[in-house]
């Protein structure tokens, strides 16, 4: 017994214990797609500023939301932006507005496993709608074959994959599909989290990745850096302006280009289906959230910091990392913006 | 007799309760008291949790009523929620899951616990119990990479050709599924039936085995006839660890189970789980009526453990002899 | 020897040797679980990754060694909330109650065990972090030992019972009160199986990360004392086998196989440190 309560004793002391650092600790929850790059941002900032901790934890973009609306974390990232309803929860609840914050781009590629098939097939918005919506069945069907002249495509049965998770990923894939097809919009629409009429579901990335690689004949959606990482083929979009593009850095750019013209002050907006002949398609922001109002004037100052130095130096870790960066219009709207945190 | 001259003190009533004073003063009292406070926090936490589901799913649950138990569908951007094949889908892979490890559990236990030698028991022991340390991300993996692909090429075809026509064996089979679920699910559960079953079964005493065999029985008679009987309240215990721990398994399942809302009766095809869509779907639910629907889930599930703890109760009283001490 | 007892004695042998096989199918499986972690995440164990804390990708190197303190940490204090809860109650189910009220105990025990970890982090959000606005370890540690508390207390209870009758009667036969005979010898005759129920308990949160994602949340840093939050390996585990990277995928298998380490560790440990002379004879 008295074993038991030595132990005991020296374990909560133990752990009581912290190492004499007296360094801020800023938290930060939210979406997966961007954790690599910001993981990388947060510690090269803090090997440049050892006092400030950014600590940030990919727990999804609802989650990140919630989190920063319940201030539980000092700040939030989500790939689709905050409704209308969400940010007047917020003001609501911590009296203070909330700012969108983009900080780097991604995209969704359509990936495949068809057996005889190793390079990039094209998909029109039309076939991609049709396969998601369980219409287009086959992979030889006329639609698929008339835009991949000279490819042998197999008469099986298409075996759609989708997530099962609630995800950003998800959130631009059918954000594309409701603006290119009428039925996909009044049947499915668009959310983190879908009534899908078709297909397997798998758990992350990674569990659409794997069971694409298993099961031959199926189809499925990822993120760019995901299917660049890993490399899986993936196909062309065709972009609103009648060019298949793949997906590639220098796409997700154009498309963020064509949309900084018109980009609204707070930052809100989709980029799917962007004008632009080399735009790709299915490109998206991803943002931080930034609360207007900070109580704690060493927490505010750390992060309007940070945010400059994420919209300069930072943003040239994006590309190693096969994120694309922002461009140049946007990042200066954004440098003015950092002056309304309070 | 009673002598006279001489008077005994009083010895207090022999038979019956003493009084509270003197128990107290024995720390007999204080030791009930402790341990009922203690055994009493479980009954509390156990309720507390209850009320949290309640309170948090009211929404949800004056929208769609009772509907919500016979709804198939789960539309997050409409916002209709029914748990219909969530429901299904958690009985069939749990089913599946005790089916297939409760027989390979309690064989492994009784091989440990009679016949193995205590120093070759242990160590393979030690190596089990490992197995229920193993973290469910990591069993989802290894369902994806290693079971999913087994499905696929070895056990859908071996079942499917000759019993396809059974409504349980037809395909198509993507590799994930019901089954798939329900063998990774029997991974996990396994540990605890061999763990438990084994140290109940090393606790019977000697004389009951040395008796059946004086009295002239084979091994396997007694150790199936009598040291098992015996064990029955341990094994059965471990089975309902087992049970609870497979009804609410989350990552593992999320990852085998192909997550289609779908009621099938084969075995093959892709379906989903309260706790897997629970997992998936609540770390991104904005809007009230989303998440207060998940939460309904939860409670759902719960009102499900408690249905069928009390049948499985129910079971045992009915099918064991009166008076046999049974503890229910 | 008559027909009958040949069938019977081929009987016997045949069973005994499917138990034999389901042993042998069992510790096969593990031993197919550590051999995958070991060829995946063996390259990945070094020094390193016993001492740095987590790099970002693209960087050599990195370790988890703030995740493995944080995980200890979590399962010590998860023990100080599950095991007491547990034992006394399972006490008080096999000693003292009547068997009505431990029915229910017995059923609420049950029920709590089948909770979906991910439903414990809802109640343990809303009654441990939201409270106080913000993520801790000991949040986390909370959520685990509320999980650790069922199997306690049911195998606690369980074993107890099975402690022979006339222990507890020699006992009392001379003048012990109940209570010194629960401690001093109905405790220690059941011990073995209580201490396997309790690292069983403990193996089981050890692994789990939904509860840990909303309590302890995680960390890139180090944790300081109790307050903050804390990185654990489950949730590590979890964040880099999702992503896209190669060799973040050769950690998360490292961190799956240090893991294994640190439960078969905290069992050497505590049967050897919290052992004690056997009172029933092994049968």
């Amino acid at each position: 017994m008295k074993r038991i309560a030595v132990l005991v004793a020296g374990v909560l002391a133990l752990g009581a214990m912290g190492w004499a650092d007296n360094a801020l600790l800023i938290n930060g929850a939210g979406a997966t797609f961007p954790y690599p790059i910001y993981s990388k941002w947060f510690d090269e900032y803090h090997k440049k500023n050892p006092n400030i901790q950014f600590n940030y934890q990919s727990v999804g973009s609802g989650a990140g939301i919630k989190q920063t609306t319940e201030g539980t974390v000092d700040f939030g990232a989500t790939d689709g932006p905050m409704n209308d309803d969400q940010l007047k929860n917020f003001q609501d609840k911590r009296g203070s507005a909330i700012l969108h914050f983009p900080t780097v781009l991604g995209a969704d590629v359509p990936t495949y496993n068809v057996p005889g098939v190793s390079g990039a097939l094209n998909f029109t918005p039309e076939v991609l709608a049709g396969i998601f919506l369980g219409k287009i069945t086959k992979w030889n069907d006329p639609a698929i074959a008339g835009a991949n002249k000279g490819v042998n495509l197999p008469a099986n049965d298409i075996i759609v994959v989708h997530r099962s998770d609630g995800s950003g990923t998800t959130y631009i894939w059918t954000d594309y599909l409701s603006k290119v097809s009428d039925e996909w919009k009044s049947k499915v629409s668009k959310g983190t989290s879908v009534n899908w009429p078709v297909g397997l579901g798998g758990k992350g990335n990674e569990g659409v990745t794997g069971l694409i690689k298993q099961t031959p004949n199926s189809m499925g959606y990822v993120e760019l850096i995901y299917a660049a990482q890993n490399n899986i083929p993936y196909g062309a979009v065709k972009n609103s302006s009648g060019n298949f593009v793949k997906a590639d850095l220098a796409g997700v750019s154009a498309a963020a280009a064509g949309a900084a013209k018109e980009i609204p002050d707070d930052f809100r907006v989709s980029i799917t289906n962007a004008p632009g002949k080399n735009a790709y398609p299915i490109s998206s922001f991803t943002w931080l959230l930034i609360p207007q109002k900070f109580q704690d004037a060493g927490k505010r100052e750390a992060v309007k910091g940070f945010l400059k130095w994420m919209l300069t130096d930072g943003q040239n870790y994006a590309e190693a990392l096969s994120y694309a960066k922002l461009p140049k219009e946007i990042v200066e709207k954004e440098k003015k913006a950092i002056n309304n945190i309070q | 007799m009673a002598t006279s001259g001489t008077t005994l003190p009083n010895a207090g009533p022999v038979t019956g309760s003493r009084s509270f004073l003197s128990r107290l003063r024995d720390g007999d009292e204080i030791a009930r008291l402790i341990t009922m406070v203690f055994a009493a926090t479980v009954v509390l936490i156990t309720l507390l949790l209850v009320y949290e589901l309640w309170s948090n799913s009211a929404l949800a649950r004056t929208k769609f009523g009772l509907h919500f138990f016979v709804t198939q569908v789960w539309d997050p951007v409409i916002d209709q929620y029914g748990a219909l094949p969530f429901m299904y889908g958690t009985l069939v892979t749990s089913a599946l899951a005790l089916l297939i490890a409760v027989p390979l559990g309690i064989g492994a236990a009784i091989f440990l616990a009679e016949l193995a030698p205590p120093r070759t028991s242990d160590t393979l022991q030690f190596f089990i119990d490992l197995l229920a340390a193993v973290p469910s991300v990591i069993y989802g993996l290894l369902g994806v990479f290693i079971i999913v692909p087994l499905m696929r090429t070895v056990i859908f075809p071996g079942l499917n050709k000759p019993l396809g026509f059974l409504p349980f064996f037809k395909g198509p089979s993507y590799g994930v599924g019901f089954l798939t679920a329900g063998i990774v699910l029997a991974i996990m559960v396994i540990p605890y039936i061999i763990s438990v079953s084994r140290e109940v079964l090393l606790s019977v005493p000697r004389d009951q085995r040395e008796a059946a065999l004086a009295l002239g029985s084979t091994r396997w008679e007694s150790t199936w006839k009598v040291v098992v009987p015996f064990a029955k309240t341990g094994i059965l215990g471990s089975i309902f660890l087992a049970l609870a721990r497979a009804l609410g398994e989350t990552m593992a399942v999320t990852m085998v189970i192909g997550n289609t809302p779908t009621i099938s009766a084969s075995l093959f095809s892709p379906g989903d789980s309260i706790a897997s869509v629970i997992a998936n779907q609540f770390t991104e639910a904005t809007g009230d009526l989303y998440l207060q629907a998940l939460v309904e889930l939860g409670l759902v599930l719960f009102l499900m453990t408690f249905i069928l703890n009390g049948l499985a109760r129910l079971l045992i009283v009915v099918t064991t002899q009166r008076g046999s001490g049974v503890p229910v | 020897m008559s027909a009958r007892v040949k069938w019977r004695r081929f009987v016997s042998n045949f069973m005994l040797t499917l138990t034999g096989l389901c042993a042998l199918v069992s510790v096969s499986v593990l031993f197919l679980i550590l051999g995958y972690l070991v060829f995946n995440g063996g390259t990945s164990i070094n020094w390193a990754f016993f001492t740095q804390l987590p790099k970002p990708v693209g960087e050599a190197g990195g370790g988890m060694a703030n995740a493995i303190v944080g995980s200890a940490k979590l399962l010590m204090a998860a023990s100080l909330l599950g095991v007491p809860i547990g034992f006394l109650g399972g006490i008080y189910l096999a000693e003292f109650s009547g068997s009505a009220v431990a029915s229910v105990v017995r059923y609420a025990a049950d029920l709590l065990n089948g909770v979906p970890s991910i439903v414990i982090v809802i109640f343990a959000y809303s009654m441990v972090v939201l409270p106080f606005k913000h993520f801790s370890t000991l949040a986390g540690a909370f959520a685990l030992g509320l999980m650790m508390i069922p199997i306690t207390l049911r195998s606690t209870e369980e074993f107890l019972n099975g402690v022979p009758r006339y222990l507890r009667e020699g006992a009392m036969a001379l003048g012990a009160s109940k209570w010194k005979t629960i401690a001093s010898v109905v405790v220690p005759a059941a011990y073995r199986g209580i201490l396997t129920a309790i690292l069983l308990a403990l193996a089981r949160v050890a692994g789990e990360t939904a509860p840990l994602l909303f309590t302890a949340f995680g960390n890139r840093f180090w944790s300081q004392g109790w307050e903050q939050p804390t990185a654990s390996l489950p949730v590590m585990i979890f964040t880099y086998a999702v992503s896209p990277y190669e060799d973040w995928h050769r950690q998360a298998w490292a961190a799956g196989l240090v893991l294994l380490g640190l439960i078969l560790i905290i069992n050497i440990l505590a049967r050897t440190i919290l052992s004690r002379g056997i009172a029933v004879p092994r049968s």
